[in-house]
């Protein structure tokens, strides 16, 4: 297997963005990250998208997506796993140059949740459940999430204050980012005063609904420097877990254990160990996944993820900054883009480039991605060249 | 020949329900819903009250101050709603029949979602510029329809504002108008409905706030004004909120805004909701007070219109009609979810 290099990196604006179709995210993202790299051809493409069908009434999207970028006829291919089918699509580009088959690889995630309204993005969104278990009896995500923290603040004491820190600790970072949905601080006060939505959910433990898309340009590290002027980011580990659907066939609601899986694999694959990491993007649809993400990668025992977030050592200057883009919870969650925005906003803390919310001096990243209530998890480690 | 305005009225139902009542009922959050919508409660129509009914008390109100016209000079009636009574039957014929402004009258029912009413003043105000009328009587009324449940129940108000336009005893000049429309589907109801669907959010930005701030700055632009040149303004209020917003966006100041913001205690009256804004400023406007007024409906367009009040105004406010704070401040009657729901024929008694 060849070493692999993200040589061009391509984040949109996240948000309501009502003048901008599935389509127009895509290219926008891909034609960013294409003339970031400066490459001048692509040998193949793929694109996370989670529910193109149930947001917009598009399926076929690989094909599409490489017609609107103007690359027809290179291989596409759009890759699903809910809400981590952005990683997924990152660690199939991955595969693609490291097994030799391809040199210059575009990787790209998109979605536009807009166009429905909020029942039918509730509904979208909830396929990524066991239909069979959980969806057709009406459980959504928000109250998936619920039982989750609730089985964790029953056996830890994790309290709502700390998964509200969660909360304002990412809104406070992605008051920083210009790309954020959402880039007003919110207090603790604030999202514990906030709607509750599933309890202990408030609706400020939330991620938001959101069209935006990111892209990615892949290519062997060896050549790293013949096809870019910019800064390659290496990627030294990717992999993938997965777990069951349906949550109540768990061993354990206080875990997510194929994000623990993915970890220890990606931290075997890179030789690296969780103190290593200098910054991370996690999978904090609801802020209590940020809490279970944070322990599952070894940053924090079991349990203690919650006291840890209070404490500010996940905020940037802390001993683990988490979610530097602000996360899902405030830069905004277009749920087939979240993987591929995950690594855009670790390469550019490992390039130097992430202004106000910079980590200083960080020169190793990793990406947290997962599905549904992490029935799939992906994992990448990344180190600047 | 300066036309414009030569008598005003409004009609507002008695009755009330608050945010909390109705939130009560769903299991809601009320505090959100009152944050969220910028508004505390709305009227509600009593079981006698239509959108007939509300414009006649509305049109007598204005003939009662232009005590000049009398009604059977009245060259046309247009009625703006989302809520007459019959499909097919205007109410601008039984409108008319009652306060005796017939046979020799153009008459047509408006329907332009929220707009309709700011669509009868600015034809019947083209007819009285082109002579071919003396007097038009323009009314905008709703007892609007929100869904049990639904965002729109605790919004969905009823009330009613008529204006005479003339060109003599003119209490406030029409000087210029922009209407701004396009093809945007935030919000409709089909035949045979009972209850307007809409887009949730995307009635805001892409829809409402796009469409007022397009007619808005386009009118400004054309009659050479800043927003610091008038002394009121009023915006379609969906809501609280909205206008607000919307008049700020555009450089208008809370001062500006006030007299005419009826929302957070009257809800939305649809197609009343501008010109109920407006009543509410010539009730105390001063002559020479310039009034700007952009009406919003869904579909979606927006009518803003430039006035000037003249002093013939002062001995109309002095005329002892109700006035639209009187009708809105004083005397309200409180309900409770099951009298509303019997008020709005959501229950009905068994035959």
């Amino acid at each position: 297997m060849r070493d692999v290099a993200i040589i061009g990196a391509k984040v949109t604006a996240c948000g309501e963005l009502w003048n901008r179709s599935l389509r127009d995210l895509f290219v926008e993202a891909a034609l960013g990250a294409i003339k970031d790299a400066g490459v001048d051809h692509i040998d193949s493409m793929y694109v996370g998208c989670m529910s193109g069908g149930l947001f917009v009434g598009q399926e076929h999207i690989g094909a599409l997506m490489a017609d609107y970028l103007g690359q027809c006829p290179v291989p596409a291919m759009r890759v699903e796993s809910a809400c981590a089918s952005g990683g997924m699509a990152l660690r199939a580009g991955w595969l693609h140059v490291a097994s030799g088959l391809n040199d210059v690889v575009l990787v790209g995630g998109v979605e536009k949740m807009t166009d429905v309204g909020g029942d039918e993005a509730t509904y979208a969104l909830a396929t990524a459940a066991d239909q069979e278990w959980e969806g057709f009896n009406g459980v959504t995500f928000p109250g998936l999430y619920a039982m989750m923290a609730v089985a964790h603040m029953d056996r830890y004491k994790t309290t709502s204050k700390q998964l509200a820190s969660v909360a304002a600790k990412n809104h406070d970072n992605g008051s920083k980012n210009p790309n954020a949905q959402f880039p007003m601080k919110v207090s603790v006060e604030d999202v514990l005063s906030s709607v509750l939505v599933a309890d202990p959910l408030h609706i400020l433990d939330c991620s938001p609904i959101t069209d935006g898309a990111a892209a990615l340009i892949l290519v062997p590290a060896d050549m790293a420097k013949k096809l870019s002027k910019r800064p390659g980011i290496k990627i030294l580990a990717s992999t993938a877990a997965t777990d069951t659907l349906a949550l109540h066939s768990r061993k354990d609601l206080c875990a997510l254990e194929a994000v623990a899986k993915a970890a220890a694999g990606a931290y075997q694959q890179a030789n690296k160990k969780p103190s290593d990491v200098q910054v991370c993007e996690v999978h904090d649809c609801f802020t209590i996944a940020e809490i279970m993400a944070t322990e599952a990668l070894g940053f924090f025992e079991k349990g203690k993820g919650g006291p840890a977030a209070e404490s500010g050592a996940t905020a940037i200057g802390g001993k683990i900054p988490v979610n530097t883009s602000g996360g899902l919870k405030s830069k905004g969650h277009p749920v087939g883009a979240s993987g591929v925005s995950q690594a855009v906003e670790i390469v550019e803390q490992l390039r130097g480039e992430a202004g106000a919310r910079q980590v200083k001096g960080a020169k190793l990243g990793m990406t947290q991605n997962m599905g549904g209530t992490g029935a799939s998890a992906v994992v990448h480690i990344l180190e600047a060249m | 020949m300066k036309v414009g305005i030569v008598g005003w009225g409004a009609s507002l139902p008695r009755h009330r329900i608050k945010v909390e009542e109705i939130a009560k009922v769903w299991g809601a959050d009320a505090p959100s819903y009152k944050k969220g919508l910028g508004l505390r409660e709305k009227s509600v129509p009593a079981p006698d009250q239509d959108v007939i009914t509300l414009s006649v008390e509305a049109a007598r109100n204005a003939l009662a101050r232009a005590s000049q016209v009398s009604a059977a000079e009245l060259g046309c009636i247009y009625i703006g709603s989302e809520s007459h009574p019959y499909a097919v039957k205007p109410s601008g014929c039984t409108v008319g029949e009652a306060i005796g402004a017939f046979p020799a009258c153009h008459v047509a029912d408006m329907e332009f979602a929220c707009k309709a009413g700011s669509e009868g003043m600015f034809v019947a105000h083209g007819l009285v510029k082109a002579g071919l009328v003396k007097y038009g009587l323009a009314i905008g009324a709703d007892t609007s329809q929100g869904a049990p449940g639904d965002a729109l129940e605790y919004s969905a108000a009823a009330g009613a504002a008529a204006y005479i336009m003339g060109s003599e005893g003119v209490v406030a000049t029409i000087d210029d108008t922009f209407s701004f429309t396009t093809d945007t589907p935030d919000f409709w109801r089909r035949e045979y409905q009972h209850y307007p669907q809409h887009a949730g959010r995307f009635t805001g930005e892409p829809a409402y706030f796009r469409t007022v701030t397009g007619a808005s700055t386009a009118l400004l632009e054309k009659a050479g004004m800043k927003p610091k040149d008038f002394a009121y303004a009023v915006f379609h209020q969906p809501n609280g909120k909205f206008p607000m917003r919307v008049g700020k966006m555009l450089g208008f100041t809370k001062e500006q805004m006030e007299i005419g913001w009826l929302a957070p205690r009257l809800g939305n009256t649809y197609s009343g909701a501008s010109p109920l804004g407006l009543t509410a400023i010539l009730d105390v406007a001063k002559p020479g007070d310039k009034i700007f007024m952009c009406s919003y409906g869904s579909g979606a367009g927006s009518d803003a219109f430039v006035y000037t009040v003249t002093d013939k105004i002062t001995a109309l406010q002095q005329k002892g009609v109700p006035t639209t704070a009187d009708q809105l401040d004083k005397n309200q009657i409180y309900l409770q979810y099951g009298e509303y729901a019997k008020f709005r024929r959501k229950i009905l008694k068994a035959e």
